[in-house]
């Protein structure tokens, strides 16, 4: 059933975000036409993005375009007003509870600020899933968890609570948690967000090193476009509740979208506007308090 | 007058709608406490001791001083009748129908509940549920069962110890400084204090036990994931706890008395 492959190295060719004919099941996840509201504020219309298998997809976008809110979609936490996402071929929000537990176990998750569990040590945490899931002897529990805590480099951490570790600590535990079950794939919210650069170098190794060694699926949501970009296979720019740009890291680079030319570089004002729309200047500063 | 009565409308419907919300959230707790109890009794147990022990410090200094108070306005009061020696009896009828359950709910509110509506609301604020939930696990039965079974179990034993001590308070007052007989302080208690009393007493403290720990978690569960949600949740328990409980204490007695 597949074609020979020819590589077609002409500017349009078909970037790791479209689907080639004759290679139908690369993608992993599926987002197709998606729309959600959230009160009165229209968060996504008509978004599409698909995540290949085995690669590391970035999704990035302004604070506040709705980043966690598509994560929160796609892991069926919540429910989209319009359109699907399929994750494996099928659709997340017509399975039923056992089903997304089950689809749930396959997915590894950290959270914004880690979200470790405030009551359990690190050991504790990252046994979390495996007690709650296997009757696995303490003895390979115990190999488990510091297997994964060595990798992301805190086996020294074990008995420390969480609140004694630092941010970027914190999302590396959170990490070997993840990981603890040894998910299909893995899903990282703002993982550099509020990090010292040295922290933020470790985590992006980390994200790469675990995509590439155990061949999972990475899918990374920021803002950090520089940091993301220099590990990500493909990007998906979103603004305004679509998606405005797609591509390699080069190929987003190159796009001529001055919004995307803003976000790529970082500039304070341009399409996206550094001031909140409000009166004029001069007449509010001589308005008086009345205004 | 009109936005009076639509804001009335309002309000109404709003807390109708809470109502049935509390509602559905208990019945949710019924139907897997039980698999919650005999599969992982040691989550509960730890929750048990939480709560109780969270509570037993305050129990206890409330309790000596609430039957000191007692042992001094009974006697006040009976020695106009000529009776103080019904001291013993009328303290003891006094917390086991009434002050027991109802000031050890009012205190466990105040102590267990708003730690534990806090402590769930700020695992909410922080993700930590929806973290569970990611990795398959429900909140419900890891989190929020444990913890108001906890709170239910451990609310008889408070109030119990609640009595004992405020009893004993009383006692010292009453026989030691105000010089009631000791032999009748105690041998009336024995003789007027009916099983159908200890009864009523236990029910009521069985029945806050429930409230004031369903209102603790499910507020803590239903806060706006913020520091002022949080904030606004634990004010809450403590208020609708104190409100409920004192309604629902006239129900039981007229129901239990009459
Ligand atoms: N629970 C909520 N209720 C109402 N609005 C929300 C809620 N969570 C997020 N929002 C709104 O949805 C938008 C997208 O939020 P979010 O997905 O957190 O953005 P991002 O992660 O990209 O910064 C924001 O405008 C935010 O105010
Ligand atoms: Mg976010």
């Amino acid at each position: 059933m597949s074609e020979p492959r020819h590589e077609v190295p002409e500017r349009d060719s078909p970037s790791c975000t479209e689907s080639k004919v004759g290679e139908p099941d690369k993608a992993i996840v599926e987002i197709q036409d998606v729309a959600f509201t959230r009160g009165a504020t229209r968060i996504f219309d008509g978004l599409n993005i698909r995540i290949p298998r085995g690669k590391i997809t970035a999704v990035m976008g302004p604070s506040g375009t709705g980043k966690t809110t598509l994560l929160r979609l796609m892991t069926g936490q919540l429910t989209p007003d319009r359109g699907q996402i399929l994750v494996e071929g099928k659709d997340v929000h017509s399975m039923s509870r056992t089903e997304l537990y089950a689809m749930r176990r396959k997915m590894g998750m950290l959270f914004q600020n880690g979200a470790l569990l405030t009551d359990l040590d690190v050991f504790e945490n990252v046994a979390f899933p495996l007690r709650e899931h296997t009757n696995l002897p303490e003895r390979l529990i115990r190999h488990i968890v510091l297997t994964k805590l060595h990798a992301v480099g805190l086996r020294g951490t074990w008995r420390m609570m969480p609140s004694a570790l630092s941010g970027g600590m914190a999302r590396r535990v959170a990490m070997a948690r993840a990981m603890a079950t040894d998910p299909e794939i893995i899903i990282y919210d703002e993982p550099l967000g509020g990090l010292d650069p040295i922290s933020m170098g470790v985590i992006l190794r980390l994200i790469k090193r675990l995509n590439d060694a155990l061949n999972i699926t990475t899918i990374v949501v920021s803002h950090d476009v520089q940091e993301i970009a220099s590990i990500a296979d493909c990007s998906y720019l979103i603004s305004n509740g679509k998606v405005i740009a797609s591509g390699k890291p080069d190929e987003l680079r190159e796009n001529a979208n001055p919004i995307v030319q803003q976000f790529m570089t970082g500039m304070a004002d341009g399409p996206v506007p550094f001031h909140y729309p409000g009166p004029d200047y001069s007449e509010q500063l001589l308005g008086g308090s009345s205004e | 007058m009109k936005d009076f009565l639509t804001d009335a409308v309002q309000t109404l419907v709003t807390f109708l709608q809470g109502l049935g919300q509390l509602g559905l959230f208990f019945v949710s707790l019924l139907v897997y406490s039980p698999r919650t109890l005999v599969r992982r009794p040691q989550l509960v147990m730890r929750q048990v001791y939480n709560s109780g022990a969270m509570s037993l410090t305050i129990i206890l200094t409330c309790g000596l001083f609430v039957g000191m108070v007692l042992g001094l306005q009974g006697f006040d009061t009976l020695q106009r009748f000529g009776a103080e020696e019904a001291l013993g009896t009328f303290a003891a009828l006094s917390l086991v129908k009434e002050l027991g359950p109802v000031l050890t709910a009012l205190l466990f509110a105040g102590r267990a509940g708003t730690a534990l509506a806090s402590e769930i609301g700020l695992m909410r604020a922080t993700d930590q549920l929806a973290a569970m939930e990611m990795m398959a696990v429900d909140p419900i039965r890891r989190v929020v069962i444990p913890r108001f079974l906890g709170g239910v179990i451990s609310m008889p034993f408070l109030a119990a110890i609640f009595n004992m001590v405020a009893i004993f308070g009383a006692y010292l007052v009453g026989v030691s400084f105000m010089g009631v007989d000791e032999g009748s302080f105690w041998s009336q208690m024995y003789a007027n204090v009916a099983v159908a009393d200890i009864n009523q007493g236990i029910i009521k403290s069985v029945v806050f036990g429930v409230v004031a720990s369903l209102l603790a978690v499910f507020e803590g569960y239903n806060s706006v994931p913020t520091a002022e949600g949080v904030g606004r949740a634990t004010t809450r328990t403590v208020v609708i706890t104190a409100i409920v409980v004192l309604i629902m204490d006239y129900m039981l007695t007229a129901a239990l008395i009459g």
